[in-house]
């Protein structure tokens, strides 16, 4: 019992990250139907951000804020610059996030180098908690938290707000919406900012644990593809359940079937597929 | 796509005459060097055009096909060291493993387009890559397979070197080009084309466009098995990086920037790609950045693809 529990926290724990990474990628497609590559390489850059800050100011509240404001700028100039001359041509936009994936990849290479690192758990969250003979790590405990307030957020945001009900006109016919005097494409800009935002933010709660390293970016993104897929894309609440799937099915793949790890991550995808192809919560 | 005589269809004549001149009467007045590059240029343009018939006349935007080139390419290894079979064996498994495979992943996304198509063979690639990487008894992991037989000594030639060898390859290009042209001309490539402009009408006219797509997933698979088998052969070991994300996406420059639908691009893409990337390798360990510039620049500047500058696209 004890194990099915820790090994249950421990699949919230990937859960949340992937919720954090795939919000983002799922809300970009949704207002501009882009198929961004370089996500991957968003949420490595939030962690090698973090980890020079870190390293430099021994903050980490310092080494979050400055990685993912840095990593929203680069995803807002990539869109302004780059992804908006190609509004409506999702080959063309996806090919262009493709090209940025690659230099991004050995950019980081050629600034940071190969070593493997991992950020500092902050004091405060050290240790673990055990009560009931179960023992399970504070800061992944405190990851789901976050993940959690996040994802209250997004949805406030999301349903609640002005800028919400813009996103959602936008996703449900941007064409309509910028009739309606919604401005589209400065929309798609903060929306794609958010989601590079959001994945530097993931990357960066996930540092303590799983840290960075080279290739890192290529690693993460057919997970969070698979959280996409599964869910839905252009869903946040898609991306929720996606990632909770994921997360729980990943955990336990590699606890009992360790060399199927790969597998069992993909099954639940053609499972989807084959019965609901747009996703779970996905339009057509 | 309207048939108007387009601009610099000389040219285009010109440079497919030239290379194929070069390409038969040139390699035995270059350096082994040289030939050893026009060999992974012929592979790889078999690969290339193999991606276009999807990529450009279905217009199914596959980001994993490098997955199939890789698996067709481990089935040779694997076949003739671990089990020590003959060349016949060898190559016949290798293209069966590919084509196989071709049509169990053609099952599940021969359903999906567009941009759902693109996630869904990306993720499936990572899958392969990662079986490759990951089932160390079979693929040797990441040090994946060495020591697969010469291709002239297995194949029971009385020749050496790396001339015919890259005769055999030329040859192999030769009739995949011939059979992909028939193809793409035959009613069964006019009906893809037609899928790509408008699969709504194409099923209210009464075809199956399921079985199409499929059908184009598999011919596909099967000519990236053909180019797979002989990279086998052409390397003498393979490696997870033959079906990683980075082949996958540098095989999708290779078509994008020849020019889809056009099957001579792809050829000159490949060309262009390889000989760049061998180029740069003696100034540069670079070779992802440039292959990001090349990407965006591509996409900035020449859309449609070096074969249709000067097109008007359709």
């Amino acid at each position: 019992m004890t194990y099915f529990i820790v090994q249950t926290l421990n699949g919230l724990f990937s859960a949340a990250l992937l919720f954090l990474i795939a919000s983002g990628l799922t809300l970009a497609f949704g207002v501009m139907r882009i198929v961004n590559i370089a996500h991957g390489s968003f949420y490595m850059l939030g962690v090698y951000v973090a980890y020079t800050v870190t390293s430099r100011t021994h903050s980490l509240v310092l080494g979050v804020a400055v990685a993912v404001g840095v990593v929203a700028a680069v995803g807002y100039l990539m869109q302004r610059f780059f992804l908006r001359r190609f509004a409506a041509q999702p080959l063309a936009q996806m090919m262009m996030t493709m090209g940025f994936a690659l230099f991004f990849r050995d950019a980081a290479l050629v600034i940071w180098g190969g070593d493997p690192f991992t950020l500092t758990t902050p004091a405060l969250l050290t240790g673990s908690m055990s009560a009931a003979g179960i023992v399970f790590p504070w800061y992944r405990l405190f990851v789901i938290a976050v993940s959690a307030l996040v994802g209250v957020g997004l949805w406030v945001l999301n349903d609640r707000t002005l800028i919400g009900a813009r996103v959602r006109a936008t996703v449900d016919d941007p064409e309509m919406a910028a009739a309606t005097g919604i401005n589209v494409s400065r929309l798609s800009g903060g929306v794609f900012a958010a989601g590079a935002g959001l994945a530097a933010f993931g990357g960066v709660m996930g540092g303590p644990i799983l840290g960075g390293y080279a290739g890192m970016d290529f690693d993460l993104l057919p997970l969070a593809f698979v959280v996409v897929i599964i869910g839905g894309m252009g869903s946040l609440k898609g991306a929720l359940v996606g990632a909770v799937v994921v997360g729980m099915i990943d955990n336990y793949g590699k606890a009992l079937v360790p060399e199927l790890s790969y597998f069992t991550l993909f099954a639940p995808m053609v499972l989807v597929l084959a019965l609901k192809p747009t996703g779970l919560y996905g339009r057509a | 796509m309207a048939e108007r005589k387009p601009l610099g269809t000389t040219w285009r004549l010109a440079a497919t005459v030239g290379l194929a001149v070069f390409l038969l009467v040139g390699p035995p007045f270059l350096s082994p060097y040289w030939i050893g590059l026009l060999t992974q240029m012929v592979i790889l343009a078999i690969l290339a055009m193999s991606l276009d018939l999807l990529l450009g006349y279905t217009g199914l935007p596959s980001l994993g096909h490098a997955g199939l080139f890789g698996v067709a390419a481990y089935g040779v290894g694997i076949l003739s060291t671990t089990y020590h079979a003959g060349f016949w064996v060898s190559v016949a498994g290798g293209l069966l493993t590919g084509i196989v495979l071709a049509a169990l992943v053609g099952l599940i996304v021969s359903h999906v387009r567009d941009v759902y198509f693109l996630m869904i063979t990306l993720a499936l690639g990572m899958v392969l890559w990662g079986l490759s990487y990951r089932w160390i008894p079979m693929t040797g992991g990441d040090n994946g397979i060495s020591g697969i037989p010469r291709f002239e000594s297995h194949a029971g030639l009385p020749v050496t070197g790396p001339i015919p060898f890259y005769y055999v390859a030329l040859l192999v290009l030769a009739v995949c080009s011939v059979l992909m042209m028939r193809l793409v001309s035959s009613p069964f490539g006019l009906t893809l084309r037609g899928i790509r402009e408008n699969e709504r009408r194409m099923t209210s006219l009464g075809f199956n466009t399921w079985v199409h797509c499929y059908l184009s997933y598999v011919l596909s698979g099967a000519f990236a098995s053909v180019a797979g088998v002989m990279w086998a052969y052409y390397n003498g070991f393979v490696s997870p990086t033959y079906l990683d994300l980075t082949a996958s996406s540098e095989l999708f420059l290779m078509v994008t920037l020849g020019g889809p639908a056009t099957l001579a691009g792809p050829v000159f893409g490949a060309g262009a790609i390889v000989l760049l990337k061998n180029v740069m390798s003696a100034y540069t360990a670079r070779w992802l950045l440039v292959l990001g510039i090349v990407y965006i620049a591509t996409i900035m500047w020449a859309p449609q693809g070096l074969w249709n500058l000067g097109r008007r696209s359709t």
